[in-house]
């Protein structure tokens, strides 16, 4: 009994000082980072396309551009091959092939970024200045190696949702005359949609945070960009290529992009988790 | 001797090579009560759901023999199964209400039918809960999600969203197993009432229901019909001593 006290005082302590770990690196970013943002005004920061650290100039509008331009790229490209992938897996293929491919889209998370990266400079950069033009290096190069990246992030919650979904209603529609595609349409996918929901923002939260890949990939240019095949920088690449000799104001200011990142992350899982506790039970008349 | 509604002949349904319903012959006629009785794992389901092709979607399921629907085998290539399953209305033991609103559980056979006239809609929504014995309940309330009935009140429902799709067959797995008294017997009133216009197939676990609520009985033991005739017959002279045996509690 007394072996089981100190065993468990040990666990807690481990837990409490990850956790702790935790709470001091969110302390330690924001005590950095807000203090130029509060100096600088809210308004300069965020909404100035203006980035000259030398100049003193530090506006973070083109990076806010250039995150969102390839998040919702990556999440166009991961919601429809994962959803896809999902809905195959869990209604309509032999339960042998699900077992042996479920594993493998979960092996895709296991791949470094910096590989999705290169595969991408490698293939699909040429591909887009040959075929579309432009330098190639671009928010479309980013979507896609992104949405590619956070394919086992969506379709592994998303096949979690559906398979949440009671059996009793594929039996009861099919019952009423409804082909096996009517049922997932109109009955499985709109049982399941909050947790597809919270998939799609959790892959999200993914892609915005993702930097390696970017910055190999999305051309890193200080615009905001006005077509799939300009060059952009996002939020995570500006700290990563940047803090490496940064100083002084500068330093502060990348801790403080760290900060909007942060928020942003921070936001969409908050999202995601309310998606995912709400209870799918009522509808309206469709 | 009026034709059959349905006719089954030689029908013989396995799961993986393992028979669950043997060389079976049965005819269920128009305007009757059919109740099919039986100990666990006797084939009563498995024959109900081969009646609208319910078993298509298990794996490793096959079959042999004849079901003739108006002398049309509905194990034929051209049979549109959708249509079938709309005609040969089913009701499962547990009530399955889909997560909607009431009104959108009833709609949602006939949307897929192409039905989608409002005045159509409302017209056979009214027939059906009425039918179900369910309209007074219900009518003020239709929005509101299906759910919050009560177990009674759902599987009513969930007959009611058969009835709108007017098939001519109903079959009915054990409907009231989950149900009290009151709602089991609202259930077997409204079956009074659609023998009238539908042929009826009860399986049932409770012999005293079939007893009350069936024109005709079978007794299906181990996949095997053992013996159908009239309820009244069955239950005072069976000619099989394994009917009479399964009757007074001696198996199953």
């Amino acid at each position: 009994m007394k072996q089981d006290k100190i065993i468990g005082a040990i666990l807690l302590l481990v837990a409490l000082s990850a956790i702790s770990g935790l709470g001091l690196i969110t302390v330690f970013i924001f005590r950095e980072g807000v203090p130029i943002i509060l100096r600088l005004g809210a308004r300069q920061f965020f909404l100035s396309t203006d980035w000259e650290p030398s100049l003193g100039k530090f506006g973070i509008l083109s990076m806010i551009g250039g995150s969102l331009a390839v998040t919702v790229g990556a999440a166009a490209i991961g919601v429809v091959f994962s959803l896809g992938l999902a809905i195959v897996l869990t209604q309509f293929s032999p339960p042998g092939l699900s077992a042996a491919l479920k594993p493998l889209i979960e092996l895709l998370a296991g791949i470094p970024s910096v590989v999705y990266g290169f595969v991408g400079v490698v293939t699909l950069v040429p591909l887009i200045r040959h075929t579309l033009g432009g330098p190639g290096l671009s928010v479309l190069a980013a979507s896609i190696v992104l949405g590619i990246m956070i394919l086992p992030t969506i379709t592994s919650i998303a096949i979690d949702a559906l398979q949440a979904v009671s059996p009793t209603y594929l039996e009861g529609s099919i019952a009423l005359g409804a082909t096996r595609w009517q049922t997932v349409t109109m009955v499985i996918l709109r049982a399941a949609r909050s947790g597809i929901v919270a998939a799609v923002i959790l892959g999200m939260g993914r892609a915005i945070g993702e930097t390696m890949a970017v910055i190999m990939v999305a051309g890193n240019a200080l615009e905001v960009p006005h077509s799939l095949l300009d060059p952009v920088r996002t939020l995570t690449s500006n700290i990563a290529l940047e803090m490496g000799y940064a100083s002084g104001a500068h330093r502060q200011a990348l801790f403080a992009t760290g900060v909007t990142l942060f928020v942003i992350i921070t936001l969409l899982n908050i999202a995601a988790l309310g998606f995912s506790r709400r209870r799918p039970a009522r509808s309206r008349v469709g | 001797m009026q034709l059959p509604k349905i006719s089954v002949q030689g029908f013989n349904a396995s799961f993986n090579g393992k028979p669950a319903v043997k060389n079976l012959d049965l005819e269920i006629f128009a305007q009757e009560r059919l109740a099919i009785i039986g100990p666990a794992s006797s084939g009563k389901t498995t024959f109900l759901r081969s009646l609208n092709r319910l078993n298509d979607l298990e794996r490793g399921f096959s079959h042999s023999g004849d079901i003739l629907r108006d002398g049309k085998n509905i194990y034929d290539p051209d049979i549109d199964v959708a249509e079938l399953r709309r005609k040969v209305g089913m009701v499962y033991a547990v009530p399955v209400p889909l997560p909607w609103s009431i009104y959108d559980n009833l709609v949602y056979g006939l949307r897929l039918a192409g039905i989608r006239d409002r005045a159509t809609l409302d017209n056979r929504i009214e027939v059906a809960l009425r039918y179900a014995f369910l309209w007074d309940e219900v009518k003020d309330r239709l929005q509101e999600p299906a759910n919050v009935l009560s177990g009674g009140q759902q599987q009513r429902l969930c007959i009611a969203r058969v009835l709108v799709l007017e098939p001519d067959v109903l079959v009915l797995d054990e409907p009231c197993s989950g149900l009290d008294p009151i709602s089991t017997a609202k259930i077997e009133d409204a079956l009074v009432a659609l023998k009238e216009s539908h042929s009826i197939v009860l399986v049932t676990n409770n012999t005293k229901q079939a007893a009350r609520a069936s024109d005709r009985t079978a007794f299906l033991l181990l996949g095997d019909l053992i013996e159908v005739g009239p309820t009244s017959q069955i239950f005072t002279r069976p000619t099989q001593k394994r009917t009479n045996d399964y009757l007074v509690g001696q198996f199953g």
